[in-house]
């Protein structure tokens, strides 16, 4: 049983394969998630209600609450990635952490900036070192030394090996950014979902926040085939079946 | 699984155990430095630093906000429901400033103890709702912008 998993595995996993079934699912997500944060930036931008005391500028939150939770998402794949790709040497899950990192990195970027743009109304104040934001900006530093570390090195392998423990070291990183809040008096509010009380969003405000935060994840598959694709297709630049692809012939994933 | 592989998925495990552990111990050692801000009652129990800056975070108690004619002094005491500080500030206060507020103050205990703040900055809470909620749940005896004690409660160490 567990032998013809990992059979199937190293099946979906070998280039043409993988490249194949992203060919195919891209457009899928590509465009699921353009209707989704259509739909959702509509909802959230236009039909949800204002919020009593800071007006309209609580909407970023259907921008920033998905970009902070993709940080957080996206590491936590990344690590995963480089943690089979440690264990097993399954290469395309290297590949897959490789290419999620920029990703992740620009959703963490995206929270830092829309928190900034919200917190001086809100707050009085662009940034402060309270726990939550200094441990999302180390999330950001840790996705960036990530992908410097993996680009320092010739050796793919070792590349691969030295920035996936840096990924698995930083995941340490995960519970703090989330408990933050609650761990530590923090500037920032407690998470908008509490699993004993529920939403502290009004109904109306929540489906279009769930609809974006869909959006967003969708992106980040569509985003992680379409970049992995292209890595494959360079690694993997002089196989018979890129140069079969290449001269025309239709591919037979 | 291979013995190679088990050795491997061992190390990895190893290694978040390994990190995981010296976080947890160097956070509990630094709790302190953790914290944004103090509580009222963490300050009448002397835990805050004497004489030095530090911030002071709690709710605007109802009825306590005043301000000077013509200045922009503005006194007022702040509450986690158990103990009561009374602050003195000159300079802009933030938009979402008002009684039952969540707000943090940056500054020093005087000797008269009142904390002389030069920096206040609103906490926002995790609730949104519209106008309209607010009027209903004021209607059904729930003011939301009295606050909540509960969190300030919860956060208390």
């Amino acid at each position: 049983m567990a032998s013809r998993f990992w059979t199937w595995l190293h099946k979906k996993g070998s280039p043409p394969v993988f490249y194949g079934m992203a060919e195919r699912w891209s457009p899928w997500l590509g465009w699921a998630s353009l209707a989704a944060l259509v739909v959702g930036l509509y909802g959230g931008l236009v039909l949800a209600p204002t919020d009593y005391q800071q007006g309209e500028s609580y909407r970023i939150i259907y921008i920033h609450v998905p970009a902070a939770w993709m940080s957080l998402f996206v590491y936590m794949f990344m690590a995963s990635m480089a943690a089979v790709g440690i264990i097993w040497r399954l290469k395309i899950a290297d590949t897959m952490a490789l290419v999620a990192a920029p990703i992740g990195a620009m959703f963490t970027a995206l929270a830092l900036a829309t928190g900034s743009i919200w917190g001086k109304p809100t707050w009085g104040t662009w940034w402060v070192w309270d726990a939550r934001l200094t441990s999302e900006l180390i999330l950001l530093f840790l996705y960036l030394g990530y992908i410097a570390l993996y680009n320092a090195m010739e050796d793919e392998r070792t590349a691969a090996r030295a920035a996936g423990i840096l990924a698995l070291v930083g995941v340490v990183n995960i519970p703090i950014i989330h408990f933050s809040v609650e761990w530590w008096h923090s500037l920032h509010q407690g998470p908008l979902l509490d699993l004993k009380k529920g939403w502290s969003l009004q109904p109306e405000m929540v489906w279009p926040l769930l609809t974006t935060m869909a959006g967003f994840q969708l992106l980040f598959f569509w985003a992680l085939f379409r970049r992995s694709q292209t890595v494959v297709l360079l690694k993997e630049a002089r196989s018979k079946w890129v140069g079969a692809m290449l001269s025309g012939d239709r591919p037979r994933f | 699984m291979t013995p190679i592989r088990r050795k491997r998925l061992m190390y990895v495990v190893l290694l978040l155990a390994g990190v995981g552990a010296s976080v947890f111990f160097a956070s509990q050692a630094m709790r302190e430095n953790l914290m944004f801000f103090y509580s009222p009652t963490q300050v009448e129990a002397g835990e805050a630093p004497v004489g030095a800056r530090y911030r002071l975070g709690g709710l605007v108690l109802t009825g306590s906000v005043e301000r000077e004619a013509g200045s922009i002094e503005a006194r007022f005491v702040l509450t986690d429901t158990q103990a009561q500080i009374p602050v003195s500030f000159s300079g802009i206060l933030p938009d979402l400033f008002r009684e039952g507020q969540g707000i943090v103050a940056h500054g020093r205990m005087r000797a008269d103890g009142v904390f002389e703040a030069d920096e206040v900055l609103a906490k926002h809470d995790e609730n949104y709702m519209s106008p309209e909620v607010v009027e209903a749940l004021k209607a059904a005896g729930h003011d939301p912008t009295k606050g909540d004690p509960e969190e300030y409660q919860r956060q208390k160490p």
